[in-house]
């Protein structure tokens, strides 16, 4: 029998930039709030200070910030005919583990998703028509509008300490700016970081051919910044340590230097870490959940935690996990096309080229997690007509780098030898004159995408793996040619001494190369119990004081990086929860 | 510190464990000064790594040393491979937790699965290493009738080619891509990783390519050397700890 411990008004799951946000803010509110934290608390001081944090090969070789594959990881595959088997190191995909969660190595790109996203079917249908849109296409609109939400994106951009340009500001096109964005009430709260060469060229060739380059949005301080809450972040030193590594400088907006440690200030906020959560209990009845029930790792002790509200903030691909193991609301089933938990499963696709030139000094390890120049001309741009290359979604185009660790980061001409000599004249040679324009491309949901538990394999607790089936579409294959031809026919005109061009992935989806870790779907968001996990205010349609955050809310996934809406959804969340939820308990939207 | 610039070719191996055994003494005296940094658990600190094998015995060290200085010889660019400390570098992350399997998933059952599932195999990167070696040493013995280390180098140059594009295959059945380009990842890593690790000995890696290092405050670098080279100032984490 595990240890029952005393109810609490609310319990969070996972101390990430989700459940920051939400233990400091019910907190705030007056509910007496326990976080459950499956890793160890850190502190910037002690866990990032240089020259430890400096050192490639223990946080990115050994990817010592991510999650802890020998405990828990997932199997994978690309389509249901083929057998899953466990992702058995990290590779595509690095969640986060500890206080701050992958909120602490991410690089801060920080993104608005538009009504052309949350209202994505209709648009498309309204534009292209019903048949536009492939049968096994399993887009849907999200049930939440972009007015809805802008100013809880505008609250998150001020919490995390957005560096960036604003490029419609209440329906006005600013210069500099994203002219493709959505109306903002507010200009972001820092100005853009200082630009490298990179970024410069690649402005410069942009406008020439026509595009519209800003400079990416992202939450490394620009200059020193107070958060609306008194949180401090200093200026960005352009370490080119960030994507993967904790900030020692303090200058990349992360929950444990903004929203974690206010929380945690708060006596209402009691943190256990190590306290991992294996199960959502639910009441008899079905209609409401009691509590969770999760393990000590220091010691293996089985407790219990009743509350009154539990809110899911372990990441998209823990939250379905859970969601699963506890059968919370009917798991998706591909062939019915019934059940709704792990469906839409979506990742992100990519193009890049490498350019040379010849004496020119880039100085790639002078850089930050988001600094590049972007041009959204090919996707949030909704002028810009798809018909032509006959997809949903696109990509947008960037060019600079996020840093020059040499372990991974050495470009050269594609027929270099891969030893010798002559491999070390050319990794000499181009290291420090090559830039790099890259491509990041949407993935639409698809029928046969999806997450479920895995017949086989099982984690340390003896609990089943979860199991990713995934594989890019037809879809996603034209989004990557329109991408790659369109970055090799602005890169030409560059005039680089020498170019490896980019070129449209054809093979599957591989868990090996480091990718991203955009994966979203698998708890989402919707207008009714039957296509969709949770309400949207993340409400979950079976259980009422049920409440899921995170990217497994987004029913397809966008060319842009995800924590823009999680962070701007979690405080929507909150909200319903403290204005709607605490006064009438209850589903917030009728079934 | 040592002398980065030995460009003798016929150094051999058991010359190479005699002069390692007086380097570590030096090394030893030039890093006493130097703390060792938090979280570098034993790995020595400064230039000179602490002379011997760890994991490798006398046949896989002979290996592991013709492969790095056939994959890195000594040019105007760097000294060889042996001469970057990338054998003591392979040696200690075997030895250590990366090479016995931390934070691998090793749970059976066992299945090849497909490229895009990734590493599947019931071993350890050490145990891997061990394998391969045997096999591409068996391979060499029926071939040439030598082992890899006494192969000339044009003959290395075929075996590394044979491996690297999967035209060899192991008798035994263990998957030469993956033995592959588990090597070839520890080569890379021992070049380009810090020195604390026992590689890129005196930043020699760094050097190469003009990467400085843990020397991170470019806020001003940033504009002050737009389009314009670095000072030459390699900093490594012993050097500020
Ligand atoms: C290398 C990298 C770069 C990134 N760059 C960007 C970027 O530039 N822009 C962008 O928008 N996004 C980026 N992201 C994604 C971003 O980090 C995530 O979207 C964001 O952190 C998600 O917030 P979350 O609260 O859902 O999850 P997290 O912040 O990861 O927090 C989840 C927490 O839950 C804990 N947990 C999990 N399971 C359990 C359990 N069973 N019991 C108890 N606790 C549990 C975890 O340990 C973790 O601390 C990046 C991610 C990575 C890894």
């Amino acid at each position: 029998m595990p240890k029952v411990m005393k109810e609490v008004d609310a319990v969070i799951i996972g101390l990430g930039w989700t459940g920051g946000i939400l233990a400091k803010e019910l907190a705030e509110a007056g509910l007496k709030v326990v976080a459950l934290e499956r890793g160890a608390m850190r502190t910037p001081a002690a866990d990032f200070s240089v020259p430890m944090i400096r050192d490639e090969l223990r946080f990115t070789s050994r990817n010592e910030m991510g999650q802890n594959v020998a405990r828990d990881t997932l199997t994978v595959r690309n389509n249901p005919s083929q057998e899953a088997l466990p992702m058995r190191r990290l590779g595509s995909f690095i969640p986060g583990e500890g206080a701050g969660g992958a909120g602490l190595h991410w690089n801060g790109q920080t993104w608005r998703w538009t009504d052309m996203e949350l209202r994505i079917r209709t648009m498309y249908e309204e534009r292209y028509g019903k048949k536009y849109i492939p049968a096994d296409m399993t887009i849907q609109d999200w049930g939440v509008t972009y007015d809805e939400l802008e100013p809880y994106y505008e609250r998150f951009e001020y919490t995390a300490g957005v560096s960036g340009k604003a490029g419609n500001l209440r329906g006005k096109i600013q210069p500099g700016g994203n002219p493709f964005e959505a109306p903002r009430q507010r200009d972001y709260p820092l100005p853009p970081l200082n630009q490298s060469l990179a970024c410069e060229m690649f402005t410069d060739a942009a406008k020439n051919a026509g595009y519209h380059p800003f400079p990416r949005p992202t939450a490394n301080a620009s200059r020193t910044y107070t958060n609306p809450d008194g949180a401090t972040l200093s200026a960005c030193q352009y370490c080119g340590f960030c994507e993967r590594f904790g900030c020692e400088a303090n200058a990349k907006g992360s929950p444990l230097t903004t929203v974690i440690p206010i929380a945690l200030r708060n006596p209402n906020v009691e943190l256990r870490t190590h306290s991992w959560v294996t199960r959502i209990n639910k009441a008899a009845d079905g209609k409401r959940v009691t509590g969770v029930t999760y393990i000590n790792t220091l010691n293996g002790e089985e407790i219990e935690q009743p509350a009154a509200i539990v809110v899911l903030c372990a990441f998209v691909l823990n939250n379905v996990h859970l969601m699963l193991t506890s059968a919370i609301g009917k798991p998706y089933d591909p062939v019915s096309q019934t059940g709704v938990v792990g469906k839409n499963y979506c990742y992100q696709t990519a193009a890049g080229a490498t350019l040379f030139f010849e004496g020119r000094n880039f100085n790639p390890f002078m850089s930050t997690g988001g600094l590049n120049v972007t041009v959204d001309d090919f996707y949030t741009n909704w002028a810009f007509d798809r018909a032509q290359y006959g997809y949903v979604g696109g990509s947008h185009i960037f060019g600079g780098m996020f840093h020059g660790r040499p372990i991974a980061y050495r470009p050269m001409p594609a027929d270099t030898p891969q030893w010798g000599s002559e491999w070390k004249a050319a990794s000499a040679k181009w290291y420090n004159s090559a830039m790099s324009i890259n491509a990041s491309g949407s993935v639409m949901a698809n029928r046969y995408n999806y997450l479920d538990l895995d017949p086989t394999y099982r984690n340390v607790f003896g609990q089943p793996l979860m199991r990713m089936t995934f594989d890019y579409k037809p879809n996603e294959h034209k989004v990557g040619q329109h991408a790659a031809q369109a970055i090799n026919d602005l890169a030409k005109t560059m005039n680089p001494t020498l170019m490896n061009p980019a070129t449209a992935r054809t093979d599957p989806w591989s868990v090996v190369p480091y990718q991203s870790t955009h994966n979203t779907g698998g708890t989402v968001m919707g207008t009714n119990p039957s296509n969709s996990v949770v309400n949207k205010y993340g409400q979950s349609w079976d259980c009422h004081n049920l409440f899921v955050t995170g990217a497994g809310l987004f029913s397809h996934n966008s060319a842009y990086n995800p924590t823009g809406p999680v962070g701007a959804l979690a405080y929507w969340t909150v909200d319903a929860i403290k204005k709607q939820y605490l006064k009438k308990q209850g589903p917030l939207v009728s079934a | 510190m040592q002398n980065e610039e030995k460009k003798d070719e016929g150094f051999g191996r058991r010359d190479f464990l005699k002069s390692a055994v007086a380097g570590g003494a030096v090394a030893a005296a030039a890093t006493a000064a130097v703390t060792v940094p938090q979280g570098a658990q034993a790995q020595p600190a400064g230039n000179g790594p602490a002379p011997g094998y760890a994991f490798l015995n006398l046949d896989e060290a002979a290996f592991v040393e013709a492969l790095v200085d056939h994959m890195v010889p000594a040019d105007q660019l760097s000294p060889k491979g042996t001469d970057m400390g990338l054998a003591i570098f392979i040696d200690r992350a075997l030895a250590g937790g990366w090479g016995k399997g931390d934070r691998l998933y090793m749970q059976g059952p066992w299945k090849p699965g497909v490229p895009s599932q990734g590493y599947q195999l019931p071993l350890t990167p050490a145990e891997l290493y061990r394998a391969g070696i045997a096999a591409t040493n068996a391979h060499c013995m029926k071939t040439y009738s030598k082992s890899f280390d006494r192969l000339d180098a044009t003959q290395r140059q075929e075996v590394l080619l044979g491996l690297s594009s999967a035209k060899i295959t192991f008798a035994d059945g263990l998957p030469v891509r993956v033995f592959w380009s588990t090597v070839y990842q520890t080569v890379i890593e021992g070049m380009f990783s810090d020195p604390i690790y026992g590689g890129n000995r005196d930043k020699a890696g760094w050097k190469m390519i003009g990467f400085p290092g843990v020397i991170a405050n470019h806020a001003q670098n940033i504009i002050k050397y737009r389009d314009k080279k670095l000072p030459p100032n390699f900093v490594g984490i012993a050097d500020m700890s």
